[in-house]
């Protein structure tokens, strides 16, 4: 008897058959990490959800009228009332005495800015929902301007460089920090070059009854200004420089982050995004502006006890752990 | 059976008698003693729902448009400031063409800022596409609360009723409650067919591009032109059911030889209908309660206006650098009519300022003068102005 070794990537996905919630065919950029990131989103939660999206990329490249790239009930209601939308939803099926969860989608600027509001209050009154957000750091549907998530440095059209300025001025808001001083059950950072914890993570919230978030770092190639193929390596930077640390916060307390096995300065992040090339410049301020953000992902490897304590680096609970399927360090 | 009740307490119990799952609301006065009512209805268990105190209108309107979509009957209330904070959810619930129903404690607007009673808050969203429905006493808000979500759960049409603040909502009158038996047989079960459900995913608030807008805003626009037939048809069954009317889309009342009438939105008309009995005999007027603003019952109002030579248009609200807005309208109408009347209109009332028994006189007063069709605040009082004001 002899063993079949399947090698196309399509007879493989057959053998591992996940739920689709969303489908391909829709309209989003090649290599739009906030597109893969939904779809790992709904792939761990299965179709016994219903979704309240924001306005933005994610709306618009999946439903453009008459299709839909949806499998579950999904509903746009506008860009700020994502929270209460899907606080409305919870209601109504808690009346209902239906166990059906909820899940509300938006962007950064639907969650960090405009609908920072209706958010604040759904995570006050304690309703049942995950709040998931794909932070791609820019109002990437109008056409990439600043939003209170843009890194501090980075170019949009509305933080452009110049001769009086270094791109954004301000530094990035620290929603998840914010969220969980709401002392909700459970609130945590993901990226999208790790799916696995996304998985885990995405389970972890569902088994929860109460409302719970989740902020996913989502590469947006024409935004960021990197090819397509690149946002997954971009991502996993963002992560491995200290800059986008990957914690869970339970209860409004630090419960678990996720170690760096391997530190990496932060311009080998930066120099792959055209959003920053301004900073690798000789000028000075250029580079007072490198050192500063250095600053801040060594302040994050710091406060969030990033660095790997295990001998073994390749065995650490570090990244590979998510090779395995993310349990190690949970 | 007549209870003694304030206005705000009545349309809670009319609400409550709609058996709503989900109630979403943010005090503003004079809304705030309806949310109240229901909050102690729900605390003392004599309502069944889950009350949702948001942190502001705009998620009030955002809560009951998810909680309608997820298939539960909801309701919410505001006023003034609340419903323009609410305006582009206002929108987005009727383009949806969501079912809910929302009471409108009509209060001015700021700035200057005013708590009291006029209806610019109702009148300044009349595009967002609901149905709005006027009501006169405390009688009618109970009664068409209850005659909205049937209107509204027929049509997929969000209903607003609106209420006179403070003259209306603070106001202790003799109500009778239907009986929950009553509403029962007159209002099934919630029912909405693009309920999200798992079982039959849809997805709802696509993007449209301009192949598909034109007709959506047209099915829209129809659908209100439509829901005539709905709001006077649930009129006829609550009035063979209760013995009462609501006054279906408009009402005609005083003599019908009159050449003379004077068409109004609100609780206004029990003023001029104390004024009417005031009047000296000899000068027959007639009186129009428009109750449906949207959909504007153009045909109707063009048989009741029938005959006249006059048609004084009195209402609590206006646009700015233009006129009035029920007058706009109603002369666009009776334009139509092969010998229309003169159209006069006015706004009073604004802010609150007590309308009181003379407005009747002075109303008729101003058919003898020779600009009687211009536009004006009538009961402004030009002394308090600077000259370049007047």
């Amino acid at each position: 008897m002899t063993t079949k070794i399947i090698t196309a990537i399509s007879e493989l996905r057959k053998k591992q058959p996940r739920f689709r919630g969303l489908e391909s065919g829709h309209r989003a950029c090649l290599g739009c990490g906030e597109a893969l990131a939904a779809r790992l989103v709904i792939e761990a939660t299965g179709p016994d959800v219903l979704v309240a999206n924001a306005t933005g990329c994610l709306e618009i490249f999946t439903t453009p009228w008459p299709e839909s790239a949806w499998r579950v009930p999904w509903i746009h209601s506008l860009f700020e009332n994502t929270g209460a939308v899907a606080a409305g939803m919870e209601s109504a099926l808690k009346a209902q005495g239906k166990s059906t969860k909820v899940l509300a989608f938006g962007g950064d600027g639907g969650t960090f800015d405009i609908g920072f509001q209706a958010l604040s209050g759904m995570l006050e009154r304690g309703h049942n929902v995950l709040y998931v957000c794909f932070d791609n750091e820019a109002y990437m549907n109008t056409g990439i301007q600043r939003s209170s998530s843009t890194p501090h440095a980075a170019m949009t059209t509305t933080s452009p460089p110049g001769k009086e300025r270094m791109g954004k001025r301000h530094l990035k808001k620290d929603i998840v920090s914010i969220v969980a001083a709401h002392h909700i059950p459970y609130a945590a950072t993901a990226s999208v070059s790790y799916p696995s914890d996304i998985r885990k993570k995405v389970r972890r919230a569902l088994a929860i009854d109460g409302p719970t978030f989740l902020q996913i770092h989502c590469p947006c190639p024409l935004g960021w200004g990197h090819e397509g193929d690149e946002s997954i390596t971009v991502a996993r930077l963002a992560v491995q420089t200290g800059l986008f640390p990957l914690i869970e916060l339970e209860r409004g307390g630090l419960a678990s982050a996720m170690p760096i096995r391997h530190i990496r300065p932060v311009t080998e992040y930066l120099q792959m995004q055209q959003r920053f090339r301004h900073l690798f410049t000789d000028e000075a301020r250029a580079k007072e502006e490198l050192e500063h953000i250095q600053a801040i992902a060594d302040h994050n490897i710091e406060i969030y006890g990033l660095r790997g304590e295990c001998k073994d680096a390749f065995d650490s609970e570090g990244m590979d752990t998510v090779r395995r399927g993310g349990m190690r360090w949970a | 059976m007549l209870q003694a009740l304030e206005g705000s307490q009545a349309v809670a119990q009319a609400v409550a008698l709609c058996r709503p799952q989900v109630i979403a609301a943010y005090p503003i006065t004079p809304q705030t003693h309806i949310v109240e009512s229901i909050s102690k209805l729900v605390a003392d268990g004599k309502l069944q729902c889950e009350f949702v105190s948001v942190e502001s209108e705009f998620s009030a309107a955002s809560v009951v448009l998810g909680a309608a979509i997820a298939g539960s009957r909801a309701y919410t209330a505001t006023s003034s400031q609340g419903i323009l904070l609410m305006a582009e959810v206002l929108f987005n619930i009727a383009g949806m063409r969501v079912p809910l129903v929302m009471t409108c404690a009509n209060r001015a607007i700021s700035s200057p800022l005013s708590i009291w009673n006029d209806q610019q808050d109702s009148m300044s969203v009349r595009d967002a596409g609901w149905i709005q429905l006027y009501c006169a006493d405390n009688q009618e808000a109970v009664d068409t609360t209850i005659q909205a979500y049937r209107i509204a759960e027929r049509t997929e049409l969000p209903v607003m009723v609106c209420m006179d603040g403070f003259i209306l909502t603070h106001t202790l009158e003799g109500i009778d409650v239907p009986t929950q038996k009553q509403v029962d047989s007159f209002l099934p079960p919630y029912q909405f067919a693009r309920q999200l459900d798992p079982r039959n995913p849809l997805t709802l608030g696509t993007l449209v591009s301009p192949d598909f807008y034109p007709e959506a805003r047209h099915s829209h626009h129809q659908a209100l032109l439509n829901a005539q037939a709905e709001i006077v048809s649930a009129d006829q069954d609550w009035f063979a059911l209760t013995g009462r009317k609501s006054g279906g889309l408009l009402t005609i009342e005083g003599p019908e030889q009159a050449t003379v009438a004077i068409l109004t939105i609100g609780s206004v008309l029990g003023t001029l209908r104390a004024a009417l009995e005031e009047l000296p005999p000899g000068q027959p007027v007639k009186l129009i309660k428009l109750r449906s603003f949207r959909p504007f019952p153009k045909e109707t109002l063009k048989a009741a206006c029938k005959g006249l030579k006059d048609l004084i248009v009195l209402e609590k609200a206006f646009s700015p650098g233009s006129g009035g807005i029920v007058g706009l309208e109603a002369l666009a109408a009776v334009a139509e009519l092969p010998q229309p009347p003169r159209v006069h209109n006015f706004a009073a009332g604004l802010g609150g300022r007590d309308i009181p028994l003379d407005i009747l006189p002075r109303l008729l007063a101003v058919l003898e003068e020779p600009d009687n069709n211009r536009f004006r605040i009538i009961d402004v009082d030009l002394e308090k102005l600077p000259l370049a004001d007047r």
